[in-house]
């Protein structure tokens, strides 16, 4: 199983990182990617700009904890997870998740799966400028939580 | 000795970064006490109402962790990564 996870600080181009996850790969049946991207609107504000925090270290293992799970629970061929960090415009896209399988149920659920744990697990925290010029921390989701929490609970595999 | 990171809204609140402890307070929770008996704002944010999640060695914990000496522990709010 071919797994890539980066944290970076330069533009994330979302269409190059996918194409890697299945070139050169026959056994590879379904791509699912997720692109995760910074609006320009949160909570009924205007945003202008977003700064993205993380714990260097802690990161990076977070990150692979997540992929392992996925890759125990469905039968994968590639995973790659890309995550920015810094200074966000609106539109720039903030995360990439690509999963690669034989078949598409593993790929949608897995690629799910990722996006769901990451944004209850692993140690990003956002903080926006709205277009007035205040800066805030963006909280957390209830439905986040719900989300992952759903995952525990369902039964489908 | 015991390293000690505050990351994003915590950290503005407490006007710190990290820093390293020289006793071992034993345990997350007794960190956390101890953190808090500082008053004003250590207090409102490690007694307060607040979620803080705690990880040890970039691993996340429970209030029972033991913890050793040459640990770090981070403190931070719920993470709003993705």
């Amino acid at each position: 199983m071919d797994i890539e996870i980066r944290v970076q600080d330069t533009p994330l181009d979302a269409l190059a990182e996918t194409a890697p996850v299945f070139a050169g790969n026959p056994a590879v049946g379904g791509v699912v990617s997720f692109v995760g991207l910074m609006r320009d609107m949160n909570q009924g504000d205007r945003v202008s700009a977003m700064t993205l925090e993380h714990y260097p270290g802690m990161t990076e293992k977070a990150l692979a904890a997540i992929v392992d799970e996925a890759a125990g629970r469905w039968q994968l061929e590639a995973v790659r997870l890309v995550h920015r960090v810094g200074n966000i415009r609106p539109q720039d896209p903030i995360v990439l998740v690509a999963v690669a399988s034989a078949h598409r149920g593993e790929a949608f659920r897995a690629c799910e799966f990722i996006i769901d744990f990451l944004k209850t697990r692993a140690p990003f925290w956002k903080r926006e400028q709205t277009a007035d010029g205040q800066s805030r921390w963006v909280e957390a989701r209830d439905s986040d939580d719900e989300s992952a929490k759903a995952w525990a609970d369902a039964k489908r595999p | 000795m015991i390293r000690v990171l505050y990351f994003a809204s915590l950290r503005e609140r407490l006007g710190l970064g990290d820093e390293t402890l020289q006793a071992n307070p034993g345990t997350v929770a007794g960190l956390r006490a101890a953190l808090a008996a500082r008053g004003d704002a250590w207090q409102e944010v490690f007694a307060g109402a607040q979620r803080v999640l705690v990880a040890v060695n970039q691993e996340m914990a429970g209030e029972d962790h033991a913890l050793k000496d040459g640990d770090e522990v981070g403190f931070f709010p719920p993470v709003t990564g993705g």
